[in-house]
């Protein structure tokens, strides 16, 4: 920078920071000690989204990263305003989103003493975030938004907080943006380390049963090029988890599906046979491993991940190689070969025919999975978002999806309420995309008041509602292990949503026969405005297969049959 | 299984905490967590011991070196160290016993630091053992109260944890 630095308020500086870091959109909800930002805001050229509640804000600038690859960014005000921020904080720490949260503060000089609208955030959200900041000095703001960005999004990305008093962002600083980051205690390792990229090679070539199992990693690392010239030229079966859907194609001849506890059975089998696994940005879920002791109890293990602390934390790794998943895989394929595995992929192949996914398609009633697929061959390039339940698990299991970035959805925390305003952010970020939450009527409730924000915006999402009067998944596991008492878990008849879509101004369109479902999903996606189509579902459908809880996962319960 | 760990984090507001939180939140079990500054003021060290097997240690460790402002974990176990804990023992006393008393402190190398009229107060320096050794012998006099630092350990050596 040449001549004297630009003498700036904190709040002036917060907007300076945010054009330095390249953010297009900013979500958030103003308050008293964030007044001195919006103002700033009021001039600056920054697209701020104004949501109704600030969970909404934190799904959003989560959904908008994951649909971008970029930074997502949110603001709340203090006290309960960051308190709101908690549950989409936790849920991107889960799923390893990079996100940079803002939240306002009371006074330095207030701090401490139960002020009007305190709360310790910084303490509260400590394990939560991949790390946080106080700010207690107005000239630390640029350095710590820097070093936020980078820690955010280098790594294994995550959430960072920076909690800013009030005075900090009025006071006067000479505004110095910084180049560089100096961090001591982070240096993250990109490269693979080349003696145990060497013997993953080895281990490969003497593998007769591989199985690649990819996780959200290879969508954060933007690794799906790779992955596929990497399963191609070894010829091994790729499974990915359910935040690393979309980062295999689906309709390749090697892709599995889900593994898991509602995985297809041929990858859980496939899993249980192999002699090698090469997990690649994946870490070990209790909802993909099910029984520790008896997960892939004949395969050697390969764990491709940025995270050294991911390496033998749930599983025993016998070669690990820490790093990015993108370099890895690059620096690994001079190294291999195609495998000897024409009987493997035989025998894959006939499970695949065997035990497909598959559901009994009526005329009288509709079954969701059919929705799932109508949607698909209506509109094969959307983005999905989904809130979390049976109606996820679907979406997973039956939309055929062919880009990373797709398929956006709340993996390690669950988090009901998660996916319209993840949707209004995956929109903002792709807004060539057509965006479909497909939601359970039980998860939309939790945070239904963002029509307002999307009919307000005009953004035009389709909230694609399965509507069968229950919290479906709890009703699910209550039907298969309590004996169907429906402790509290029907809703039916609890709202019209035609009549909320039309109380903010969007549209809505009730479905309630199989021959309705596709003419509703094209007018919904011709309308191009904010849509809520009510699917009437068939009521006690169940997702299948399932693995129960803590059972190994190839015991699979095969729900259909037994219906 | 006891493991001791040398912790060198930034010396700023809330580290402690953190890593505090990490045990906490992990499950991991800290027997004596002792923190101060170093030669250089930007820096601390914490020396924590901390319970649990290899997978334990291992988990620890990386977890310790996830957190941002952790500069290096060292496992003071690989390498020979030396540790040494502080403890003030405040014993009661009177005329009758007070020469027994001070007799237990000459032998364990301790040193009498006040005394008053019914009580001694004892600084003894050294590994946890020797620590428990004193205060078993102290304990028939009545131990009024007692503080110990917690470990503080180092490299044996010119080699830096």
């Amino acid at each position: 920078m040449t001549g004297k630095p630009e003498r700036m308020t904190g709040a002036r500086a917060f907007v300076e920071c945010l054009y330095r870091e390249n953010v297009e959109v900013l979500f958030g909800y103003p308050g008293g000690v964030l007044l001195p930002i919006y103002d700033e805001l009021y001039d600056a050229h920054l697209h701020h989204l104004l949501v109704r509640h600030e969970q909404a804000a934190v799904h959003a600038a989560e959904g908008y990263a994951r649909a971008t690859g970029k930074v997502g960014v949110c603001l709340a005000t203090s006290g309960p305003g960051a308190t709101n921020l908690v549950t989409g904080i936790a849920n991107a720490y889960m799923d390893s989103i990079p996100l940079v949260a803002f939240t306002g503060q009371v006074p330095s000089s207030m701090l401490g003493n139960d002020a009007f609208q305190e709360a310790n955030i910084t303490g509260i959200t400590m394990p939560i975030t991949k790390h946080n900041y106080l700010v207690q000095d107005a000239k630390d703001l640029p350095r710590i938004i820097k070093e936020a960005f980078h820690i955010a999004s280098t790594g294994r990305p995550g959430p960072v907080l920076i909690d800013m008093p009030k005075d900090v962002t009025t006071d006067e600083i000479d505004f110095v943006y910084p180049d560089k980051v100096e961090l001591r205690g982070y240096k993250p390792t990109y490269k693979g380390n080349s003696q145990q990229i060497k013997r993953a090679a080895t281990a490969i070539a003497k593998s007769k049963r591989p199985v690649i199992y990819a996780g959200g990693g290879v969508i954060g690392s933007d690794a799906s090029k790779e992955l596929l010239s990497f399963a191609e030229k070894i010829r091994a079966p790729v499974t990915t988890t359910l935040t690393g859907i979309g980062g295999f194609p689906n309709d390749n001849e090697l892709y599995l599906g889900m593994p898991g506890m509602h995985g297809t059975k041929y990858a859980n089998y496939a899993i249980q046979e192999s002699d090698l696994l090469i997990a690649v940005g994946a870490r070990f879920d209790d909802r993909v491993t099910g029984k520790l002791k008896s997960f892939a109890p004949n395969a050697k293990i390969i764990h491709i991940d940025i995270d050294p602390a991911e390496i033998s934390k749930n599983i025993t790794v016998d070669i690990p190689i820490v790093g990015d998943a993108k370099n890895i895989l690059k620096s690994l394929l001079p190294h291999v070969s195609e495998c000897d595995t024409k009987e493997w992929l035989d025998k894959v192949a006939i499970w695949k025919r065997d035990f497909p996914l598959y559901y009994v398609n009526r005329d009288d009633a509709i079954k969701p999975q059919y929705i799932i697929e109508q949607i698909n061959e209506a509109c094969p390039d959307a983005i999905i978002v989904t809130e979390v339940g049976q109606h996820q698990m679907w979406a997973a299991q039956y939309f055929k999806y062919k880009e990373p970035r797709t398929f956006i959805t709340s993996g390690g925390l669950g988090t009901m309420g998660y996916g319209f305003p993840a949707a209004i952010g995956a929109k903002l970020g792709r807004p060539d995309k057509v965006v479909f939450d497909i939601s359970g009527d039980g998860s939309f409730q939790m945070n239904s008041q963002e029509m307002a924000t999307i009919v307000q915006n005009d953004i035009p999402i389709i909230i694609a509602l399965f509507n069968n009067g229950y919290l479906g998944m709890v009703r699910q596991w209550q039907a298969l292990f309590f004996e169907h008492r429906y402790s509290h878990t029907t809703i039916e008849d609890s709202v019209d949503f035609v009549k909320l879509a039309e109380a903010y101004g969007a549209l809505g369109i009730r479905v309630e026969k199989p021959s309705e479902v596709r003419p509703a999903i094209e007018k919904a996606i011709e309308a191009n405005r904010p849509v809520i189509i009510d699917f009437i579902v068939e009521r006690e459908e169940n997702v299948s297969p399932m693995v129960p809880a803590g059972a190994a996962i190839n015991e699979i319960l095969d729900l259909e049959r037994t219906q | 299984m006891k493991h001791t760990l040398a912790v060198l984090v930034e010396n700023k507001y809330g580290v402690l905490t953190r890593v505090a939180g990490l045990f906490s939140r992990r499950g991991f079990n800290i027997d004596s967590l002792a923190v101060g500054i170093t030669e250089d003021p930007t820096i601390s060290r914490m020396t924590i011991v901390v319970r649990g097997d290899e997978h334990v240690l291992e988990q620890v460790t990386k977890q310790l070196n996830k957190l941002i402002e952790v500069i290096r974990v060292t496992d003071l176990g690989a390498d020979e160290s030396v540790e040494r804990e502080l403890a003030l023992i405040k014993v009661n006393t009177d005329a009758s016993n007070r020469a027994e008393i001070i007799q237990i402190v000459d032998i364990f190398r301790a040193r009498i630091i006040d005394v008053a009229s019914k009580s001694v107060t004892i600084e003894v320096t050294g590994d946890a053992n020797k620590i428990k050794a004193i205060q078993t012998l102290l304990r028939p006099f009545g131990i009024k109260e007692m503080a110990r630092t917690g470990k503080v350990a180092l490299t044996r050596g010119s080699k830096s944890s």
